[in-house]
């Protein structure tokens, strides 16, 4: 890259070599469209002059744009521009280059920020969602066999959303069933238990980034004045999501469901575990379709991603932390190539033996998503 | 250690750098007004190419409301993480007891005093009759 600032004289660097003995699986990778003209050539004609002249509408005032700027371009590390244009996550060469050859990653899931689950306009927002996945296979699973899509859906129409599932049932390209996690109501309710009926039978783990954008501010407490503060807060936003899960009942309905909680850390588990487990035993009356501690459904159907990972100043209550949820739980994550992403050989800084390292690295993954 | 040529002094501006590898190691210097400062191309916190980052001012506040930004280029923004570093020493703002990234002494010296060694020449002739960034690793 180009640094920004003043004249300056930059010697090529060779690249670093990978030091990753090990085999990784990535749960969360960022493609990106160089435009949003990539999709038009999945969408009907009739959308083509629709975007022209009316364009997409989305419940709140930016539709090209976050609520809160970012700390970089992009939301991406500075060194992930593509030498030959586009955005950072455009260009898959560039990607393979950066991200999967020197980190020797078997199998990298992908998840697209973008969606048509948040378009007003539904039927748009069902040709948006189709379209991403025609370009998903076409431009990244089909090139590179390590990559993993996730099937975009139309959430706020589920028969909209299972007929897009079914589309792609058994394509080994699609590993998982992804929905804005910004949602119209909070995705634990029943009115979402369609496309979750279709994902168990299929075997699919729904993914959930946070993405989207419902019109309501990232946190409860309002909208917060500044980016330290969102970065934090959508991850609180993931909580309360996984709540709304776990309290609605979709597990009782669903038991085979997976769900995969992406980029909101782990640590937070145990405590909102142990505080909702005491609130049940005061009040199991209220919600007597849970027949177990919600404690249960957070260690049995849900997994957690493990970027952006928390560094305390002892690393090593990290690893309490996974005593209590599991080892099982915890699937690795760069979030490459966004600008916290986690570098594999530096994250996670506390002592595991190898068969830990193994499981968090690859084999967790492996098993909620059924690679071979 | 040993002594490494580096750069013709003219080479690197005001505000520039340049990244050269000595003894396999990646190293960036830093001209900062005419002074010249060399910093290691990792990040102590997850490893990134850190002298490719931006070269940004520090911004500082007395109370909320009020702020300053001072020292400007003189920082330097990990490209990854945002960790800021003072590029006159290496230290980290934000834990500057803990982190720190390794810094190396530069100076500058004339040609003629250059050739006698026991200097190392990277990747070019020396002429008596310019002045060269000198790098200790």
């Amino acid at each position: 890259m180009t640094p920004e600032d003043g004249r300056t004289v930059v010697a090529e660097a060779p690249a670093s070599a990978s030091r990753s003995k090990l085999k990784l699986i990535d749960c969360d990778v960022h493609h990106a469209l160089r435009s949003s003209k990539d999709l038009l050539p999945y969408m009907a004609s009739r959308w083509h002059g629709h975007l022209e002249d009316f364009g997409r509408r989305r419940p709140v005032p930016f539709t090209a744009a976050s609520p809160y700027p970012k700390t970089a371009p992009a939301l991406s590390r500075t060194d992930s521009w593509p030498r030959n244009g586009g955005p950072p996550g455009s260009d898959l060469a560039f990607m393979q280059e950066q991200l999967l050859d020197p980190y020797n990653i078997e199998y990298a899931m992908l998840h697209l920020l973008m969606s048509g689950m948040d378009e007003r306009n539904q039927d748009l927002g069902n040709a948006i969602c189709s379209a991403i996945n025609d370009w998903q296979y076409e431009h990244w699973t089909q090139k590179d066999k390590r990559l993993k899509a996730a099937i975009v859906v139309p959430g706020e129409d589920p028969p909209a959303a299972v007929r897009e599932i079914e589309r792609w049932a058994g394509n080994p390209d699609f590993a998982q069933v992804s929905l804005v996690t910004h949602a119209i109501e909070p995705l634990g309710r029943r009115r979402y238990w369609p496309i979750y009926e279709a994902a168990a039978a299929l075997g699919l783990p729904i993914g959930l980034h946070s993405s989207g954008n419902n019109g309501h501010a990232v946190t409860s407490a309002g909208w917060c004045s500044y980016y330290v503060e969102e970065q934090h807060n959508v991850a609180l936003s993931q909580q309360n999501l996984a709540i709304s899960l776990v309290c609605e009942g979709v597990f009782e309905r669903f038991p085979a469901l997976k769900a995969v909680v992406i980029e909101a850390g782990f640590v937070w588990v145990p405590s909102v575990a142990w505080r909702l487990d005491q609130h049940w035993a005061r009040m199991r009356g209220e919600v007597p379709h849970l027949s177990k501690k919600p404690s249960e459904y957070f260690r049995q159907n849900i997994w957690y991603t493990s970027q952006p990972s928390d560094e305390p100043e002892k690393p090593e209550y990290l690893r309490q932390s996974l005593d209590w949820l599991g080892w099982d739980r915890l699937l690795f994550a760069t979030d490459y190539p966004h600008w916290d992403m986690d570098n594999p050989e530096q994250a996670l800084k506390f002592r595991m033996s190898e068969a830990e390292q193994r499981q968090v690295f690859a084999e967790n993954a492996r098993a909620v998503y059924g690679f071979a | 250690m040993a002594r490494h040529i580096v750069a013709a002094a003219g080479e690197i501006l005001p505000g520039g750098r340049k990244l050269v590898t000595i003894r396999g190691r990646e190293i960036g210097i830093f001209n900062l007004g005419g002074e010249y400062f060399a910093l290691l191309n990792r990040c102590p916190h997850q490893g990134a190419e850190l002298c490719k980052g931006t070269l940004i001012g520090l911004a500082t506040s007395r109370e909320p409301g009020h702020f300053e930004l001072t020292r400007r280029g003189e920082m330097l923004k990990c490209p990854w993480h945002g960790w800021e570093y003072d590029i006159r020493t290496g230290q980290s703002w934000c834990d500057p007891n803990d982190t720190k990234v390794r810094a190396y002494p530069v100076t500058v010296e004339h040609g003629e005093t250059l050739v006698k060694g026991p200097f190392v020449a990277e990747t070019f002739q020396v002429a008596v009759e310019q002045d060269y960034i000198v790098v200790e690793v």
